[in-house]
């Protein structure tokens, strides 16, 4: 069976039919509604934040720069029909669907922590599909080194876009073996939910070694290049935000010291932990920097 | 007009403003205690605590330029106001250390060296801290009226330095801070110029009287 985004029902009304139609018939319907994925051997055993917490707190600038504004504005972004455009260095470029990109029978589920550049984390269930898988899907090219990302751009649904806080469209960019890398997804659900609009719908990038800016939101563009692209954070003030932005708690932001964070849920007297280097997954990506001046290279 | 709402605030006690100037305060008690604070609890206490204190510092550099501009007279409020902002700021600056820092002194020292928008903040707050202290007769009367008044004008730094703290904590440049960055020195401005036209209105015996019986 081959679900489109619109043939998903919205979890309000499917739970106002489960209190409808009592019993077990609706228990039944109910998995073909929701999104799962395989339980995956990277997933960390830490306890999930929220879905509240998790879709309720966002930097989501094309919303707002609040992190309330994204769940309140974040409704007006159509989602479907949705589609990806893939395109440079690859060997079948083209106009790919969500569905073609992250298949159900393909989506895992990735337990991963996340760390704010502002010392803030969280945990996430996120579901998803290896970016590897994608980019084997259409074909990478050999003289690639990077790939490039862009958000959508569409201001009078995005209502962020109307101010010049940062240059629209928001763009992010990995070296190809960090895009490579099995910890790096593509992510289309939230718990056993498809993303919801401020988390980045209808495809994000998650990768949790790195500042969550770099996890850019609701893909509508993926190029793969041999020059290392522009990112919008980086753009905007380079001295602050690296190219890498791999989590380094001995490299600290001017304003923020990524030294320790504060765990979102903890309540107000949780305290701060420790920041670890690569956000904890440094034994799967710290190769991938060796003799690199990580100081320099941030 | 200016002297009927003069007569008004006249009647008005002092505490009164108190207890207004408490009410922030009361809702933010509440609402921690209701959990009403959303996702980050610790950073909304912080930061409802921080906007109050620069409301607040706003609101008694106001007095001056509002007395020479309309007449109206909140001098008597003025100490009231500018003690409401330093329980605010003091319990920002608590909060800060407690829930948002946990206790880490030594990440705290670096952190204010390190970071130009917790230097702003500090700086800010350790100038508040004596005229705090100097807010009450005793002080006017052990310093005089003008090296009470010199220590005072500390003030025209705490106002800027607490907004661009304001600004500067944020990622891109955020139109709230900046609005109020900009009504702190628009008051600034105002007393500058005002004071400059006492000295100039020397010649002109209306205006100089005027002025007298605003200070």
């Amino acid at each position: 069976m081959k679900l489109n985004w619109s043939d998903v029902t919205p979890k309000h009304l499917w739970l106002n039919r489960r209190n409808f139609i009592a019993g077990g018939a609706a228990l039944a319907a109910s998995p073909a509604l929701a999104l799962s994925g395989r339980p995956s051997p990277f997933s960390t055993s830490e306890k999930p934040n929220t879905l509240e917490e998790i879709t309720n707190y966002n930097n989501f600038y094309e919303f707002g720069t609040g992190k309330t504004d994204p769940a309140k504005n974040a409704g007006a972004m159509t989602t479907d029909p949705w589609s990806v455009e893939i395109g440079g260095l690859v060997d079948r470029p083209g106009s790919y669907g969500v569905e073609d990109l992250a298949p159900d029978n393909a989506l895992e589920e990735r337990i991963y922590r996340l760390r704010c550049v502002e010392a803030w984390s969280m945990v996430i269930p996120w579901i998803g599909v290896p970016l590897a898988s994608v980019l084997e899907k259409v074909g990478v090219q050999s003289g690639a080194k990077y790939v490039a990302f862009q958000t959508l751009l569409r201001p009078e649904e995005m209502s962020g876009q109307r101010f010049p806080s940062i240059r629209w469209p928001y763009v992010e960019g990995l070296r190809l073996d960090e895009a490579m890398h099995p910890l790096t997804i593509l992510a289309t659900g939230l718990y056993s939910d498809p993303l919801p609009n401020q988390n980045g719908a209808p495809i994000r990038l998650v990768v949790p070694w790195k500042y969550g800016f770099k996890s850019i939101k609701s893909i509508v563009r993926i190029t793969l290049t041999d020059q290392q692209p522009p990112t919008s954070w980086n753009e905007l003030q380079p001295s602050e935000y690296g190219f890498y932005a791999n989590v380094n708690p001995n490299v600290s932001h001017p304003r923020w010291s990524q030294a320790t964070e504060r765990r979102i849920g903890a309540g107000l007297f949780g305290g701060r932990e420790e920041t670890l280097m690569f956000n904890g997954y440094a034994d799967q990506v710290a190769s991938l920097y060796s003799g690199m001046d990580l100081a320099q290279n941030y | 007009m200016a002297r009927k709402i003069n007569d008004m605030l006249r009647r008005l006690p002092v505490w009164a403003v108190w207890i207004a100037g408490l009410i922030p305060l009361a809702l933010l008690i509440w609402d921690t205690l209701q959990g009403n604070l959303g996702v980050d609890p610790v950073a909304m206490l912080e930061h409802r605590l921080g906007r109050t204190a620069i409301y607040f510092l706003i609101g008694g550099l106001a007095v001056t330029p509002l007395l020479r501009l309309t007449g109206i007279s909140l001098m008597k409020f003025r100490r009231a106001l500018g003690l409401l902002c330093f329980t605010y700021a003091g319990l920002h600056v608590l909060a800060w250390i407690s829930t948002d820092m946990g206790f880490l002194w030594a990440q705290m020292g670096r952190d204010i060296l390190k970071r130009p928008y917790l230097l702003f903040g500090m700086l800010a707050f350790v100038m508040l801290v004596p005229l705090a202290i100097t807010s009450n007769n005793l002080s006017i009367r052990r310093l005089g009226g003008l090296k009470w008044k010199r220590l005072h004008m500390l003030v025209y730094a705490a106002a800027p330095l607490a907004a661009l703290h304001w600004i500067w904590v944020k990622k891109t440049l955020p139109l709230t801070p900046v609005a109020w960055m900009a009504v702190i020195l628009a008051l600034l401005l105002v007393r500058a110029v005002l004071k400059r036209s006492k000295s100039a209105g020397r010649k002109n015996p209306a205006k100089n009287t005027q002025v007298k019986s605003a200070t």
